[in-house]
């Protein structure tokens, strides 16, 4: 089960037809100490690259975007009341929902570990 | 502001800095056909002469009238208290708290106003203040449709006319619905309010006491509400809270209303303040500014807008609303207000604008052809049917310094002869007694 990334540094997960979202070390890091983290409605149908979520922090608040088309099917609602949880473990403890998701052909457009690592490169 | 008036060498000096021959050579590239022809100013006068001027359009404007008209807009009594305090410099020159450092004043305030919010509508969160009334109920529309995802609003006909209109003008640039539900006489009609909601419904709207003056339990509505998904948004008159049961008891999730009747004066309508509080599982979705308490890096207490990430100045497009101000200086005299009366003034206050609306309501009823058209709970309002166009007699009761009421028939067409009546604490046994004598020969004689 790979994770793919996207250059608004979102990641994803696939497992079947189920995709974990959230955002990724290097997101979290620079967004600094997390507030608050707007899930998604339960049942939401998002495209491709469409906002899903929202996240504020002490410095910024941002859209969340979605990796994969899909539906809502699960919310981290740990992260209501423990946002911090996102800069503790923004690639997993930290997950933001999940997806039902159909058509895997769309992480073809997503950078893998190695891609992001030298697309994250060439930001510095 | 100074007012400094530019001497007829200055204007020399610099019109010769930018080398324009004469004011009018300055105003020259202005096409003559857009320039103003005459700015109709009468010739200057003296203060004293002045203020005669001003004081007799003061008093033709009606300010010697007797009120029994409400309709969303109070005469209330005001206490010394806010007149004096709210007009310190400290708080009436002061704008908009944006730095903790040098405004723990005014953000307490508006803390102690949120707070008195909270107690009023029986809620958990308010903001720092709205514009008005009419605004405020179209903000906890479009909070709804935030809040739930959903696009439609059920809204009860007997909700304040004006309001409504707010509300559609609003939602009309949005791809949301209005369902508006008529009412059944003078009441809410909870059984096709309850009918129209549905699993796209985002809210629905209703007003206590309505329009008409009519008071109404929506705790069934409420519960109806919830179980389709959807949030219940009641309109209320603050000054009636201190009687009628709250709309954070009825099951409310969202609570508005103007805050005028709270310590601002009528003011030819305006400036006012509207209020919202609703339940803290929505604060994120609250528009406008929320002032939260804190502690300083000594650990003492403090004050700081809170929950900022909502507004447009960090959010720009996707902030939660256009609301980026408040009305922090009549939300302080409500405050204040507030404040004055207490938990037991509040009730007080109440019950005497109640017993004098009963009273007027009995001896205005015993008129012949005049009959009650809500004769169960009310508070201070009341409607009544005239054996006449409601329009006419208020015109002729208005010649003889008396404003009798709202007549209904401009919002609600078959009710030509009908007229809301409002009779606060400050009307006097004299003046309802007068009121009663002049509508009986306005109609009889």
């Amino acid at each position: 089960m790979s994770m793919y990334f996207t250059k608004e540094h979102e990641w994803v997960k696939v497992d079947g037809n189920q995709a974990t979202v959230g955002i990724s070390e290097h997101a979290a890091h620079e967004l600094g100490d997390i507030t608050f983290v707007e899930l998604p409605q339960m049942g939401k149908v998002v495209k491709q690259f469409e906002t899903l979520a929202g996240i504020e922090s002490v410095k910024a608040a941002s859209d969340i975007y979605s990796p994969v088309s899909g539906k809502v099917v699960q919310v981290n609602d740990k992260l209501e009341d423990a946002p911090e949880l996102v800069n503790e473990s923004a690639q997993d403890a930290g997950w933001i929902c999940k997806l039902e998701t159909a058509d895997l052909a769309e992480l073809g457009a997503l950078m893998d570990v190695a891609a992001y690592a030298e697309y994250l490169k060439g930001l510095e | 502001m100074g007012y400094c008036p530019n001497t007829p060498e200055e204007i020399r000096e610099m019109l010769a800095v930018i080398g324009a021959e004469s004011v009018e050579d300055l105003f020259s590239p202005i096409p003559q056909e857009l320039r103003a022809k005459s700015f109709e100013l009468p010739a200057g006068m003296s203060e004293f002469e002045l203020m005669g001027i001003m004081r007799e359009k003061a008093r033709v404007g009606g300010t010697d009238i007797v009120p029994f008209i409400g309709g969303g807009i109070y005469d209330h009594i005001i206490p010394a208290a806010v007149d004096h305090l709210a007009g310190r410099a400290e708080f009436y020159t002061a704008y908009t708290p944006y730095q903790p450092e040098c405004s723990q004043g005014t953000l307490q305030a508006l803390y102690e106003y949120q707070s008195a919010i909270c107690r009023l509508t029986g809620l958990e969160a308010s903001n720092a203040s709205l514009y008005d009334g009419g605004t405020a109920v179209a903000e906890a529309a479009l909070m709804a449709l935030r809040v739930t995802g959903r696009h439609n609003i059920v809204l009860d006909a007997s909700v304040n006319p004006l309001h409504r209109e707010i509300v559609c003008g609003y939602l009309a640039s949005l791809s949301a619905g209005v369902v508006e539900v008529a009412p059944a006489g003078c009441a809410s009609d909870l059984e096709r309010l309850m009918g129209s909601i549905s699993s796209e419904t985002a809210a629905v709207v209703v007003q206590n006491p309505n329009f008409f003056g009519t008071v109404a339990d929506f705790t069934a509505l409420a519960a109806k509400a919830h179980e389709q998904g959807a949030l219940l948004i009641e309109a209320c008159y603050p000054v009636a809270l201190g009687m009628v049961k709250s709309p954070g008891e009825m099951g409310a999730d969202i609570a508005v209303g103007e805050g005028q009747s709270l310590g601002n004066t009528l003011s030819f309508g305006g400036p006012y303040f509207g209020f919202i509080a609703a339940r803290k599982r929505f604060i994120r979705n609250l528009p406008g500014r929320i002032v939260g308490e804190t502690v300083d890096k000594d650990g003492r207490r403090g004050y700081v807008l809170t929950l900022q990430a909502r507004e447009q100045h960090i959010k720009r497009h996707k902030a939660t609303s256009n609301i980026c101000s408040n009305q922090s200086l009549c939300a302080l005299r409500g405050m204040i207000f507030a404040a004055a009366l207490g938990k037991q003034g509040f009730a007080d206050l109440a019950t005497l604008n109640y017993d004098k609306s009963q009273y007027a309501q009995g001896l205005l009823s015993a008129i012949k052809g005049v009959s009650v058209l809500n004769p169960g709970a009310s508070f201070n309002e009341f409607t009544l049917a005239l054996p006449k166009k409601a329009s006419e007699v208020v015109t002729r009761l208005l010649d003889a310094g008396v404003a009798a009421g709202v007549p209904l028939g401009s919002y609600y067409p078959g009710m030509e002869n009908a007229i809301v009546v409002t009779v606060t604490e400050k009307r006097t046994k004299a003046e309802i007694d007068a009121l009663a004598a002049l509508l009986e020969e306005a109609l009889w004689n």
